[in-house]
């Protein structure tokens, strides 16, 4: 359309480049790169993103010039993968639902790449960590860019190279690189689901409709002629694929422990950016999943157990990474749950905001590690509001967004989900939307408990370290990260206004600009009584959780540990996050390595033995015909018996070094298959 | 010179072979770099190849579809033809073949023991390969075959580990074991059509007018398993594979690479260039079970016995039975997708492979054993090794952007249209390889570092020579792999066209599966 459409290709392009760079050097130089070099890496990693960040806003500002179905642009690179019926074109494409994501890719990452600038500044291996975060913004720009889905899967792999190259960044130490190893694989298990996925649909739209073209665009007019049951294999075989990257039942196991890779790293990849990816890869194929309920209902169940169980686990934990480890596993369970409710724009709003305050307490936590000294474990901090205001202030601003507290973002994108789940009717189970809405609800109580739990055994009462020198010691961080997070928490205090309900007069605009381009389920009747009625009520059940902190962690500190022990079996359940991957260890893992030991054995002992005897065999035959010897193995093996006994002498002499023996061998066979065929 | 590019691209190495002998020989340096040259030729001739090839040319059944033919009578009295040629299916083997050889090169450079005659014999192996993908006389074809094997079993033999004998006698046998009935076969065609072109056979056999022993359904039903059989051995398809393993432990690191980059395709080649266009009724008959069943069988067992390996070369070797199992799975989609993913597997499973057991060679040379436990941490140690591995492995395991993941997408696509089912159990192949490759990654880079393994130089230029080109090529064939796709396509449409399309019958068995799971 405009001019800015001829620049598409900058926006991942930028990060690229950037990665190019920082490899290159980091290759060369290894650990051992020159203060300069550090620098000017620290310089050209953010900017290379801010670049295409401002791309990015340019096409924003020019969609927002044109009428709503005008609004994509798109640009084709090359062809990517022909064979047969199979096209693939290098295509990016940008639509009202990819802009966003693109905004919030390079806007939330440009601040978390300049708060590593501080965050990595005395890292050995800095230009390494920018090589890695470049090429993961890059591949996360890929995947919301592409406008098919095989290179929707290339960035959807790639991120996940990078999740797994940064997870396992500090490798010295072997629980973090098997943590990246396992993020990987069970990534990769996801992933079995989408390809299937996409072979099912790849086939599926020629087989009923005769289109081979598989771009979202193309998609979308000819699903339509696929078998309801049909799509709705294909659409659960996606979905499975995305409880992988967006960490849901059964999946999410890798995300808790990807928290062993720095935390900037936890704040752009393992909170705001790649475990949307699943989000978005369902709101780009809405048009699948709006005509699959019952995948919808799947997933709502799904969504709303994964919300609860995470949250609940995220109450027991102690160290500060955990919990909010824990609570982005919950509140992607919300995102779903929108997405299961066919409320993809609130899902999507969701995703917004919740980049916001995730990044912004991930950032602010590493800003207590930093300042702690490497200390995680919030049970021996306490105290340190008045040590790192800046870090203290920006850090409750992002608690109230995430408890739901009224007029910051969270609340509005929260209960924006929990109206749509509660108004819209499920067509399999009359009653599920009351108990997927009371799930959500007391959830909400539950997050906005253990958020303020966290706040407060973080930055209030007493210190609780053993060394009070080290208390001390604790200071603010520098402005390189300071700023990000005062700009983090701007942006989680007011972003909730660009989806301020119509029910409290606003105008919804997220929704009204996403809308266009998803698939929706017809607008359920507006009842905005009922929906004041829910918000006061979930305003009330996050003011309670908030209480109910603040009793038990300022008012009586001594009351949780009393709990813990009257109720032990419930908080040992939870403290060992339900053992689930001590279950998934005794029934997934442990017998395929048992199945991989018996198939080497039976390899070893059954084949291999089997070849040997039929040496043996052949050994026996073999004199009988000694025309067989004599003819086809003669020359090189005179005696078939060295192949048992390896150590007879024949070896040693043809290994006598003379060169005209080995020539004697090969013109021999030569001849002697010659003379063998003009027998015949 | 291009009218006899072919035969300049087989037999340049063989100069190289016969000046080698011609040298004192003391002169190591001399050798090597004549080794050099005399791959080198090659390999730039099969990119001028490549060049003025024209996707055009599908070959197979019509004679004037072969590009750059050189026939000339060899043995009148049996009709017998020296006959050369390419067609989209044979000229990205040559290319293969000549880049695997010249690389290979590189990873001799530390042979110490008879110089001389590992590289002279190295270089008759590299004019045997290239034979063995130029021919279009079946009986020229047995003769490189034939003439592969015997450099192959001395360089295992002489310059391999402690075990080599026992390898080598293993390899040579088995092989021998499969072109005896290569032989065979050969034979039964040669005294029914009285004549060994494969141009010829195959549109004879195409057009369904069976002269001689050939009528008999029987005797094609039989040539068509004993082809299998011996081809099989080479790919090498479970459960004749225990070859494999034994001889890439004990082959020194440039005869493991030629192995497994080259070597193993000859399997595949030989069932396309020879079974599929002569025998395409039995193809149709036996390919779901020989190369699809089967298949799926090499993916999934070989992936977990690589997964129980503690030497890091048997890992590889394990990997390389499960990654042929692709090409065997594509290769019985007998639909386009399907056969220009195996084509292309073939192809990136050479190049990923070799690079895969230079870098094996690299940790071998500095620690002398290659057992994973032992070893650890190494990435303090050689980083820049360190990341070629990690390229290499991520490659292997089908990384999108690296050019195995196109060729396993498109085996995919292609076989799920047809085995459903198949298709999906040999999907689960991503996650096992990703699982035993990371696993063997962290277990070697990661964790904490061997005191005696402080002094081990990182990567160094030669070895960074050797494998350069390769990871080059696999992420450009990643990111565009049209200069491949392209000259592979109409040679491969072709082939397709002499099967009858039986895509429709298991299409509808995953629709019914479905149908009854969620009837809706």
């Amino acid at each position: 359309m405009d001019q800015m459409a001829n620049y598409i290709w900058i926006i991942p392009a930028a990060p690229l480049l950037g990665f190019m760079i920082n490899a290159g050097v980091s290759f060369f130089y290894g650990a051992d790169a020159p203060a300069g070099l550090k620098k000017l890496s620290a310089l050209l990693s953010p900017a290379v993103i801010l670049v295409s960040f401002f791309i990015g806003l340019g096409i924003f500002l020019e969609m927002l010039g044109h009428g709503e179905s005008e609004r994509a642009v798109s640009q084709n690179l090359y062809t990517w993968i022909k064979a047969g019926t199979l096209e693939a074109n290098a295509t990016l494409y940008l639509d009202q639902l990819s802009i966003v994501f693109v905004l919030i890719i390079t806007g939330v990452g440009f601040l978390i790449h300049l708060y590593s600038t501080g965050y990595m500044d005395h890292d050995r291996s800095m230009i390494r960590y920018f090589a890695y975060l470049n090429l993961f913004t890059f591949a996360m720009l890929i995947l919301v860019m592409a406008d098919n889905i095989l290179l929707l899967f290339v960035g959807w792999e790639g991120v996940g190279l990078c999740s797994y190259l940064l997870i396992g960044f500090w490798f010295a130490v072997p629980k973090y690189a098997s943590a990246g190893m396992k993020a990987f694989i069970v990534n990769r298990i996801g992933d079995f689901g989408f390809i299937i996925g996409f072979f099912m649909l790849f086939w599926g739209v020629f087989h009923y409709s005769g289109t081979t073209n598989i771009a979202f665009d193309s998609l979308k007019s000819v699903v339509g002629s696929l078998p309801g049951w049909y799509l709705t294999t294909i659409s659960l075989l996606f979905f499975f694929g995305a409880t992988g990257k967006s960490a849901q039942i059964p999946l999410y196991v890798w995300l808790p422990d990807a928290m062993a890779g720095p935390t900037p790293v936890s704040a752009l990849i393992h909170a705001a950016t790649m475990v949307t990816a699943g989000v978005y890869m369902i709101a780009r194929m809405s048009f699948i999943f709006i005509a699959t309920p019952f995948t919808l209902t799947v997933i709502s169940i799904v969504a709303a157990l994964t919300a609860f169980v995470a949250a609940t686990i995220a109450i027991t934990q102690n160290d500060i990474k955990k919990v909010l480890a824990y609570s982005t596993v919950s509140q992607l369970g919300y995102m779903f749950l929108a997405i299961g409710s066919g409320a993809f724009t609130a899902g999507v709003f969701h995703v917004m905001t919740h980049a916001f305050f995730k990044a912004l307490l991930f950032l602010g936590a590493g800003s207590v590690i930093l300042s702690a000294h490497h200390e995680q474990n919030i049970l021996l901090m306490g105290g340190l509001r008045k040590k790192i205001p800046v870090t203290f202030i920006t850090f409750f601003i992002g608690t109230l967004a995430i408890a739901g507290i009224p007029g910051l973002s969270g609340f509005f994108s929260k209960d924006e989900i929990l109206w749509k789940v509660y108004s819209t009717p499920n067509e399999f189970f009359p009653e599920l939307p009351l108990f997927l809405w009371l799930t959500g609800l007391i959830t909400a109580g539950i997050t906005s408990f253990y958020m303020f739990r966290l706040l407060f055994l973080t930055f209030f009462g007493k210190f609780r370290g053993d060394d009070e020198e080290a208390y001390e010691e604790v200071h603010e961080s520098p402005l390189t990260m300071t700023i990000p997070l005062m700009i983090l928490a701007v942006l989680s205090a007011v972003s909730g206004y660009i989806g301020l309900p119509e029910s409290l007069g606003g105008q919804n605009l997220i929704h009204k600009w996403l809308a266009p381009v998803l698939a929706l389920k017809e607008e359920p009747v507006v009842n905005h009584e009922m929906e004041s009625h829910l918000m006061n009520l979930s305003i009330l059940v996050s003011f309670a959780g908030a209480f109910m902190a603040y009793v038990l962690y300022i008012l009586k500190p001594a009351t949780p540990g009393v709990i813990a022990k009257t109720f032990a079996p419930i908080y040992k359940l939870l403290y060992g996050k339900y053992f689930v991957d001590e279950i998934y260890e005794a029934v997934i893992v442990a017998p395929l390595l048992k199945i991989r030991l018996m198939l080497n054995t039976f390899d070893h002992k059954i084949i291999d033995a089997f070849v040997n005897l039929t040496a043996v065999v052949t050994k026996a035959i073999s004199r009988l015909h000694g025309i067989f010897d004599r003819v086809f193995v003669d020359g090189a093996v005179n005696n078939v018996a060295t192949f048992t006994q390896y150590q007879a002498g024949i070896m040693r002499n043809l290994q006598n070094g003379s060169m005209n023996r080995y020539l004697y061998y090969i013109v021999g066979s030569f001849i002697m298959i010659y003379v063998f065929i003009r027998i015949l | 010179m291009d009218n006899h590019i072919l035969s300049a691209i087989t037999f340049f190495p063989l100069i190289g072979a016969v000046l080698i002998l011609l040298m004192p020989s003391k002169s190591f340096k001399l050798m090597r770099w004549t080794s050099v040259v005399f791959t080198g030729i090659p390999l730039l001739l099969s990119v001028r190849l490549y060049q003025l090839f024209s996707p055009a040319s599908t070959g197979m059944n019509q004679a004037e579809l072969y590009q750059f033919v050189e026939k000339y009578p060899w043995i009148s009295t049996f009709h017998i033809n020296y006959y050369l040629g390419v067609d989209g299916l044979s000229v990205t083997m040559v290319i293969l073949s000549a880049l695997i050889s010249f690389i290979g090169v590189f990873a001799s450079f530390n042979i110490q023991k008879a110089v001389k005659g590992y590289f002279a014999l190295y270089l008759l192996l590299a004019t045997a390969m290239t034979g063995v993908f130029l021919s279009l006389d079946f009986f020229l074809f047995y003769v490189f075959w034939e003439v592969m094997l015997l450099p192959m079993y001395f360089l295992i033999g002489i310059w391999g580990g402690p075990r080599r004998e026992y390898a080598a006698i293993k390899f040579f046998l088995y092989t021998l074991f499969g072109s005896v009935f290569m032989l065979l076969v050969m034979l039964v065609f040669y005294f029914s059509a009285n004549t060994f072109s494969l141009v010829e056979l195959s549109s004879i056999m195409i057009s369904k007018d069976y002269p001689g022993y050939l009528n008999v359904s029987v005797i094609r039903n039989a040539a068509w398993i004993l082809l299998f059989i011996g081809f099989a051995i080479k790919i090498p398809v479970f459960p004749f594979h225990t070859w494999l393993p034994d001889a890439h432990v004990e082959a020194p690191t440039a005869i493991s690479v030629i192995l497994a980059g080259v070597l193993l395709k000859m399997g595949t080649y030989g069932i396309l260039r020879i079974s599929y266009p002569l025998l395409p009724e039995e193809t149709m008959k036996y390919a779901p079970y020989a190369l699809g069943f089967l298949g799926v069988v090499n993916i999934v067992y070989g992936a977990f016995v690589a997964m129980a390996q503690n030497d890091l070369k048997k890992l590889i070797a394990y990997s390389s039975i499960s990654h042929m199992g692709y090409v065997m799975l594509g290769m019985a989609s007998l639909n386009v997708e399907g056969m220009n993913g195996a084509i292309f597997q073939m192809f990136n499973h050479g190049i990923i492979t070799s690079m895969l057991f230079i870098l094996v060679g690299v940790i071998y040379d500095r620690a002398h054993h290659r057992d994973i436990h032992a070893l650890g941490g190494l990435i303090q140690q050689m980083p820049r090794y360190a990341s070629f591995t990690a390229f290499a492995f991520f490659a292997g395991l089908g990384l999108p952007g690296l050019s195995g993941f196109i060729s396993e997408a498109l085996v995919f696509l292609g076989a799920f249209k047809v085995y459903s089912i198949l298709t999906i159990i040999a999907a689960s192949g991503i996650i096992l390889t990703a699982a035993y490759l990371l696993w063997a990654y962290m277990r070697v880079f990661f964790g904490k570092l061997h005191e005696q393994h402080r002094e081990f130089p990182d990567i160094n230029a030669i070895e960074v020579i050797s494998i350069l080109p390769v990871a080059i090529l696999i992420l450009l064939l990643g990111v565009y792999p049209a200069p491949y796709l392209n000259v592979v396509e109409p040679t491969m449409q072709k082939m397709v066209s002499i099967f009858s399309d039986s895509s429709g019958l298991a299409f509808n068995l995953i629709n019914q599966m479905s149908h009854y799971l969620f009837r809706g």
